[in-house]
């Protein structure tokens, strides 16, 4: 009996070193050796200031940039979190409509709403939008800032350029990111 | 169905068919002490273990005494991870300053962790230091996986043994598992996730100046090498609160799709480690039949249900959905991590259809033995198998034998309490939350998922899966430490009786087949198998999945919202 708690605290011990210490530690030398960027967060920086990381969204409901979807964590990194709200749910019922009417509110119209953007994600946190989601607000976007015609030909370019398609053709779909986006935007 | 939906479910289950067998028979070897060309490597460092340990490996133990090593261990791993969390103000690689974990909340994620559940009543980037998810989690990841393998290679060793005492050593079984299994693949894994924008990093949080102008916390840590081991162990437990939804855990589709092949790969390749253990590969490919047969209904009910779901109302079902996955993907994740007890999320289940929830709920009902959790959904399948063929020899009158072992009343009675007890927790827990104020004041949506939230809560602890409907507040004392004795309740209480069925099993004598046996690889015998699952998990079940997806189902139908 006393020999098993022996040998049980031993190997525990010498798996914990291996499997809590030396296996992380060795992950993340490694990591951050070859893929230094990812590995501390996929960072952007503008003008030596961190605006964000390129896979996190942010809040931003200013008429003048993109928007990402919506969150239910109000874009909370700290911790993130989700709705967890059912399809009978009327509180998610009404947060659709209320999201469909502002969006005719800023739009005009709400026919061509994109799917995506009447709902929360999952982490509260979804980075990407679809390119027609986007270049659905850049009539918007083009009023506010009042472009030129070849301005907001450009910016269309733009979308195209950082849309992202589906990885070897089937996983996932065609998706831009809102902040990489609305930095190029600024660019205009 | 859109064609892409098609190719990702087809490229999925071929990649699966074709990596499982391969990886299946190498651990056949490898697990029983002959590593091969990892050896060459990893041989001395397995061998330094056992000279700094005391152990040795060739010195096989009777069951008694494997059960005893192996809950000894455990306990061991549950303080451990403990004591980590209610000190963990004073212990170093706590840059964010966390505070101590309350002791309730500390207890039930000690016991989620060391049962290998990772149900999570806490978010962990606001609430674990960096040194507990690695030094305390991340290793029961491992442990806890190894745990579940080795039970499974007691059962299968005492299948082809008789009037044999032994089942083979406990420590040889968890250091061969961890080393030469599980820490190679999650290597691998997370740096590739790392590649892909997984976060891997021992510096405070970064704090930016966002475009707004506010500030946003980047959160950080080490997040790779523990989803990695989270993915391949069948464990589950997120580094954030939102697990894989969340960006730093399951940044790109790449990344979805081999996480999502990390959960299937080693429970599909452990039926064949068994199939080549006990010299019978055309019976694991039988198993691998029932269990893929399962699956595909499973999955074909859920994708209806949430095809459904969306025409009802364009666009609802990308609630709780992240844009980079498609949505096929999301469901697809869904039924794959409650089949397997991984209980890892792309999605939130609580805002899927009622049926796709439905298929959830029965996944982990029957015990998680649609391929099940690492070594556990086998060794779980073997309960009804033995089941299977005690009912079909009374059918035909003869006495059961399985793989010419006698399957005599000890081996029912212990099976039959390895089968009934996950079960009755589920139900009574249930029962008890619905008669408890305190337990029905903490749900969030209204009118059946309400309950359904409940009694998913319940079917996850005590199925060791980990997953939630979220929704009921899991870190209120009740549930702490009622869903935490589920957890204890469904581990241990498959793991004892599996363990003296095959310390009994080992000791038997061996029959030679006659006109009379039973074969247990034909046709036939996967049908009866299924349906004894299918009724023994229908008729258990039935009016509490009625009250709950059911019920939902139907009244969603009429337009009815709560």
């Amino acid at each position: 009996m006393r020999k098993i708690f022996i040998k049980a605290i031993m190997l525990f011990m010498a798996l914990t070193v291996l499997t809590g210490l030396i296996y992380p530690l060795a992950v993340t030398g490694i990591a951050n050796l070859f893929f230094p960027v990812t590995a501390q967060g996929s960072l952007v920086i503008r003008d030596r200031v961190i605006v964000g990381s390129g896979l996190l969204a942010q809040k931003n409901d200013s008429p003048f940039y993109l928007w990402s979807r919506p969150s239910a964590s109000e874009y909370s990194t700290w911790p993130s979190g989700a709705s967890n709200l059912g399809p009978a749910s009327k509180v998610l019922r009404d947060q659709m409509s209320d999201r469909r009417r502002d969006w005719r509110i800023q739009n005009g119209t709400d026919k061509d709403m994109p799917l995506e953007l009447l709902t929360a994600s999952g982490s509260g946190l979804d980075p990407h939008i679809s390119p027609e989601a986007a270049a659905r607000q850049l009539d918007r976007i083009a009023r506010k800032r009042k472009w030129s015609a070849k301005q907001t030909r450009s910016a269309k370019q733009i979308v195209d350029r950082f849309t992202e398609p589906p990885v070897l053709g089937f996983l996932g779909q065609p998706r831009v990111n809102i902040l990489l986006l609305n930095l190029a935007l600024d660019g205009i | 169905m859109k064609t892409n939906d098609w190719v990702y479910f087809i490229t999925y289950g071929a990649t699966l068919t074709l990596l499982a067998p391969v990886l299946g028979y190498w651990m056949a070897k490898v697990l029983n002490g002959q590593p091969g060309f990892l050896g060459r490597i990893l041989s001395p460092l397995e061998k330094s273990i056992y000279r700094l340990t005391g152990i040795q490996p060739d010195k096989e133990m009777h069951w008694r005494t494997y059960l005893l090593s192996l809950l000894a261990f455990n306990g061991l791993g549950f303080l451990f991870v403990f004591l980590l969390q209610i000190t963990q103000r004073h212990l170093p690689l706590n840059p964010q300053h966390l505070p101590n974990v309350p002791g309730w909340l500390a207890f039930n994620t000690a016991v989620s962790f060391t049962t290998n559940t990772n149900w999570q009543a806490y978010s962990g980037e606001t609430t674990l230091s960096y040194l507990v998810q690695m030094a305390g989690l991340e290793v029961q990841n491992f442990l806890s996986a190894a745990t579940g393998i080795a039970v499974m290679l007691a059962l299968a060793r005492s299948l082809i043994r008789h009037s044999s005492e032994v089942i083979g050593n406990f420590w040889a079984d968890v250091t061969r598992t961890t080393l030469y299994v599980l820490l190679p693949m999650s290597l691998l894994l997370s740096l590739v996730l790392v590649q892909q924008g997984a976060v891997q990093s021992f510096r405070p949080n970064a704090v930016a100046r966002t475009i707004d102008g506010s500030e946003q916390v980047i959160p950080l840590g080490p997040v790779a090498s523990q989803v990695a081991i989270k993915q391949l162990g069948t464990n589950g437990g997120g580094y954030f609160g939102t697990n894989s939804a969340h960006p730093f855990e399951n940044p790109t589709p790449l990344t979805n799709f081999l996480e999502m092949l990390a959960i299937m790969l080693l429970p599909a390749a452990l039926i064949f480690t068994f199939g080549k253990m006990i010299g019978n590969k055309k019976h694991a490919w039988m198993i691998y039949g029932v269990m893929m047969l399962m699956l595909l209904a499973g999955i074909t009910a859920a994708y209806w249900a949430d095809w459904r779901m969306e025409m009802q109302l364009p666009g609802i079902a990308m609630e709780g959905r992240e844009y980079r996955f498609d949505r096929a993907s999301s469901v697809l994740w869904s039924v794959l991590t409650t089949a397997v007890s991984n209980g890892s999320v792309n999605a939130m289940h609580g805002s899927m259809a009622p049926v796709t929830g439905l298929v959830q709920l029965f996944n982990m009902m029957i015990g998680e033995v649609i391929f099940g959790g690492v070594g556990c959904g086998m060794y779980g399948m073997m309960l009804y198998i033995l089941l299977t063929v005690f009912i079909a020899g009374l059918m035909v009158g003869r006495t059961p034998e399985y793989l010419g072992k006698r399957i005599d009343r000890y081996t029912i009675v212990w099976a039959s309490i390895g089968l009934l007890l996950p079960s009755a927790v589920i139900l009574e827990g249930t029962a008890l939350s619905c008669l408890s104020p305190a337990a029905l004041a903490s749900h969030l949506n209204h009118g059946p998922r309400g309950f359904s939230e409940i009694l998913y809560a319940w079917t996850s602890s005590s199925a060791n899966n980990g997953s939630a409907m979220a929704g009921i507040n899991a870190a209120t004392n009740f549930y702490a430490i009622g869903l935490g004795m589920a957890m204890l309740l469904g581990r241990f209480g498959v793991i004892v009786p599996v363990l003296a069925i095959a310390g009994h099993l080992a000791q038997g004598k061996s029959i030679p087949p006659s006109a009379g046996t039973l074969p247990t690889d034909s046709l036939t015998f996967s049908l009866v198998l299924t349906a004894v699952i299918m009724i023994v998990g229908g008729l258990t079940f039935f009016p509490a999945l009625s009250l709950g997806p059911l019920i939902e189902h139907l009244l969603l139908a009429t337009g009815r919202l709560f």
